[in-house]
């Protein structure tokens, strides 16, 4: 879209002849509504003054990425009409249990200055969010025109707030709380959902561990005719599943519940038969707890599937390699180490479409017993395999035991378009297993071939030389996690002086220092957050960084009072909000 | 705390060198660590002097004999040895809870899962428990750390095979590997290990567990259905495994397998250093014959012949773990 600079505007506006060319607030505001994504957003909002009021008042979707870098009310101040709100919380390690709980990131100060400044609010979109039963009670009596929630690793609710939720949202068309941490009260929210309500379009309670009414679910399936998304919990038997099915063939994604031995189920051909009524499947999950013998039920939909989540599924590679024959279009394949490097090597020679591939540990912290020449997941050599069958390849999160440098030369010399290469070596600070050397020219290739490269995870021994690479040549990433790598206050500046897109950068147990942290003093505030903890910096460093940088905040979380001088672990955020009011005494904003 | 410990650490090194030797570690995380992991985690969780002394003495609660048991943990298996024999001939005669396990309430869900020190148990959280994790964990971590960056040194001359230090360091990192809580605690509850259901012969009247022996090349199967009671099981399983027991009992200079009797196998099976335990249906491993034999039908998921020094720290019985959950 052709921005016009202020300059040329202005120009214009002040000669006579030139003025039917400014559009009045109006039209320009139709136009804007075409203007979706928020990044295109922000820059409309700079052109000129008029063309800032044109787009707060057309805009109807707001993303904040982090919910503390502005206030509540400045959102409603400025957005008049929003109707979708997309909030972010806590940082991204909170996933990993290195921050502690009861942080922050509640919801419901928002829900308050919502209520009254939007009160047709459709949509919330939540990410690492604390959410209590009572602020979801609140957001169902609040919005009478409530449509969507989404609760992605959210915590703090109960089965008792989505009971709120089902009763009171009588215009409800998403309901998803996929991998939040939920307090499983037992199933009987589901049947709050009225007898009138039809409206669903997509559910997704696969996370919950209580049973769920199995004839209130059945019904409200059949009710609710434009149901496309239906995510089912583990209870929910083989024949359960054939019976949705039947009742909605409309279906486009599906997460089963338990695959596995079901008496109740008549027989195979009669799963068979709802699976392959079903025409527009293209995404599958679930799949808990697979008993293969039922899994050719699913070979009707395979055909045109583009997304498959075996990740909570333990299937060997003959198994899955079965499966995969009858996925050609597969673009996004999620699956479980236990199908090991045969079972990557299948991968590469069905789906040749493949643009996303995620290998999770079944067992990361080797708690089981080895049995003979299983349980070892997967490896380079599996790794490799993809890279050659599967050239499209742009998207990759793959934990293993071991790699060599050679082997991700390889990869990203058959795939140089990774936009997302996220690759954890389970044992820490692992060198190349062939030659042990560290896992530097790794990183290193990835870097220099995969110019799109916009998200990097690096793991094993890594010196600072990796992060010369990184500085050097990724010039287009933006987010960077770092753990257990590095060598001096060094790696972590050529990161910050080479890489200008950096907008989240995480940190932890890495030698480096308050020389690494305030090298980066220019850079912070083009971020969205920098997260540092268990590396070398010093209260006095950080203290430094929040008198230098006024408009950022930073936070150290002090969870015991030994150390005094080092600061364990440090947020550091920019934002128009000033300080949090809302800090636990653990964080301090300095 | 810290003597025994040290003290454990190095005698079960030891093992676990012994162990590798005759097992097959072909992956860098062998398998020969994961008792030792297992093991330093527990003890780490529990924290508690009493669990880790009192276990295999029937019925005996005298201090002397505690402190005993727990110093020869890694020296002498041998004397830790007679009380596992003991405790397994009473579960083949039906007599449960002669162990006398300590095992604090809260053990068992640390036991046997997945991210011992940090997963967080129920939404809940645990505050207290979280923050004191965290700071054993930045501990840990700095150890981990230290001993990680020292540890490649030797690793690269040795290609990376000896990672006795490593692995037990690396279990006790908050938040490492980077696996999401919530995974962690599905992966946690849903036993993944299930091809003994996905061949389907769970409901047609037989029960197929794997039963794997520490040092056993292989692993076998048994239908547990076919056995009415915990004696017949034992005869069972003596007679699948007695020729990895004599291998094993090579060095006590029994003579080869022609004229060995029945009762010398099972004389032989409870004079090793082994123990009979079972995963059940949560995850966590169980010594066999505490719960009826029904109970024990319906909850056990596979069997594990294990050496008896390994065999500390095992989850209470099932019937505390069922009183703790009610």
């Amino acid at each position: 879209m052709a921005i016009k600079k202020k300059k040329e505007l202005d120009t214009e506006e002040k000669s006579p002849e030139n003025r039917i060319l400014s559009f009045p607030d109006e039209v320009l505001e139709r136009v804007l509504i075409f203007v979706k994504c928020h990044k295109d957003r922000s820059a409309v909002s700079l052109v000129c003054r008029d063309w800032y009021n044109a787009e707060r008042w057309s805009r109807t979707h707001v993303f904040i990425g982090n919910c503390y870098s502005v206030s509540p009310e400045m959102v409603a101040r400025r957005f008049p009409n929003i109707r979708s709100v997309t909030l972010k919380g806590k940082p991204r390690f909170y996933d990993f249990n290195l921050v502690p709980p009861n942080w922050g990131a509640d919801l419901h100060p928002w829900l308050v200055v919502f209520a009254s400044a939007y009160p047709f609010l459709e949509e919330f979109r939540l990410k690492r969010m604390t959410v209590t039963d009572e602020s979801l009670d609140f957001l169902a009596r609040s919005f009478p025109e409530f449509k969507a929630l989404s609760l992605v690793s959210c915590d703090g609710f109960s089965t008792d707030g989505l009971a709120s939720i089902a009763t009171y949202c009588r215009n409800l068309t998403e309901l998803d709380i996929q991998e939040s941490g939920i307090d499983d009260l037992g199933g009987s929210w589901l049947s709050c959902f009225p007898d009138s309500f039809t409206s669903l379009e997509a559910l997704n309670f696969a996370n919950l561990h209580s049973e769920v009414n199995f004839d209130a679910l059945e019904r409200l399936v059949a009710r609710c005719k434009s149901l496309k998304v239906l995510k089912v919990n583990k209870h929910v038997t083989l024949e359960q599943i054939r019976r949705l099915l039947v009742r909605s063939p409309q279906l486009t994604e599906l997460g089963t519940g338990s695959f596995s031995q079901d008496q109740k189920l008549r027989s195979d051909a009669d799963l068979e038969s709802a699976f392959s009524n079903c025409k527009n499947f293209n995404t599958l999950s679930g799949l808990w707890e697979v008993s293969s013998v039922y899994l050719p039920a699913l070979y009707p939909v395979c055909a045109n599937l583009t997304f498959l989540n075996l990740s909570y599924t333990a299937l060997q590679s003959t198994e899955l390699a079965k499966l995969l024959q009858n996925c050609p279009l597969l673009r996004r394949l999620w699956v479980l180490d236990t199908v090991e490097d045969k079972g990557l090597e299948a991968v590469a020679s069905s789906c040749h479409l493949l643009e996303e591939l995620r290998v999770f540990p079944a067992d990361p912290f080797d708690q089981e017993v080895i049995m003979e020449g299983g349980g070892s997941g997967v490896t380079e050599s599996g790794f490799v395999a993809v890279s050659e069958g599967c050239p499209n390849l742009h998207y990759v999160l793959y934990f293993c035991r071991q790699m060599t440098n050679a082997a991700v030369a390889t990869v990203v010399r058959n795939c140089p378009n990774f936009t997302h290469f996220r690759l954890c070596i389970m044992n820490m600070c692992q060198p190349d297993y062939l030659t042990n050397e560290p896992m530097d020219e790794a990183f290193g290739s990835v870097v220099k071939t995969c110019s799109k490269l916009q998200r990097l995870a690096v793991s094993g021994l890594l010196t600072d030389r990796a992060f010369e690479y990184i500085g050097t040549y990724a010039k287009n990433l933006e987010t960077l996690s770092v753990a257990f790598a590095g060598s001096s206050d060094r790696g972590m500046q050529c990161v910050l002086e080479g890489c200008p897109k950096l907008r989240k950068l995480e940190i932890r147990d890495c030698p480096f220092g308050n020389a690494a942290l305030l090298s980066g003093l220019e850079r912070y505030e083009s971020m969205r957050s920098l997260w540092m903890s268990a590396c070398n910096l010093t209260m006095n460093g950080c203290q430094l960084l929040a008198r230098k940088m006024p408009r950022l905040n930073v936070e150290v979380i002090k969870e015991d009072e030994s150390d005094d001088m080092h600061a364990e672990k440090v947020y550091v955020y920019r934002s128009v909000a000033g300080p949090r009011r809302d800090a636990p005494p653990f964080v301090l904003t300095l | 705390m810290s003597p025994p410990l040290e003290h454990d650490y190095i005698g079960l090194s030891e093992i676990s060198t012994m162990e590798s030797s005759d097992k097959f570690s072909s992956s860098a995380s062998s398998s020969a660590t994961v008792a030792e992991d297992a093991d330093d985690r527990r003890r780490q969780a529990l924290n508690l002097k009493e669990t880790e002394l009192r276990l295999g003495l029937p019925g005996s609660e005298s201090p002397d004999r505690k402190e005993k048991v727990g110093l020869t943990l890694g020296l002498l298996p041998k004397s830790f040895v007679s009380g596992a024999k003991r405790g397994f001939s009473d579960a083949i005669d039906g007599r449960a809870g002669e162990w006398g396990f300590a095992g604090g309430a809260g053990s068992e869900g640390e036991l046997g899962k997945g991210g011992v020190s940090f997963s967080p148990r129920g939404e809940g959280g645990a505050g207290g428990q979280h923050s004191g994790q965290g700071s054993a964990g930045k501990d840990a971590v700095a150890k981990a750390a230290g001993q990680e960056k020292k540890a490649p040194a030797p690793a690269q001359a040795s290609g990376g095979s000896d990672r006795g230090i490593a692995p037990a360091a690396k279990a006790q990192v908050v938040g490492w590997p980077p696996i999401r809580s919530y995974r962690k605690n599905t992966m946690a509850t849903n036993p993944l290990k299930n091809k003994e259901d996905a061949e389907g012969k769970h409901g047609f009247g037989c029960l197929y567990v794997k039963v794997s022996m520490d040092g056993a090349p292989y692993l076998r199967k048994v239908d547990l259905k076919t056995y009415n009671n915990y004696k017949e099981l034992s005869s069972a399983l003596e007679k699948m495994f007695s020729c990895f027991t004599i291998g094993q009992c090579g060095s006590h200079g029994i003579p080869g397998r022609d004229g060995l009797s029945e009762s010398r196998l099972m004389d032989l099976l409870n004079g090793s250093e082994f123990v009979l335990t079972y995963e059940d249906k949560d995850g966590d491993w169980m010594l066999v014959g505490d719960v009826p034999w029904e109970m024990f039908t319906d909850s056990c998921r596979r069997l594990r012949i294990m050496k008896g020094s390994d065999a500390i720290g095992l989850a209470p019985t099932a019937m505390e773990k069922c009183k703790n959950r009610s």
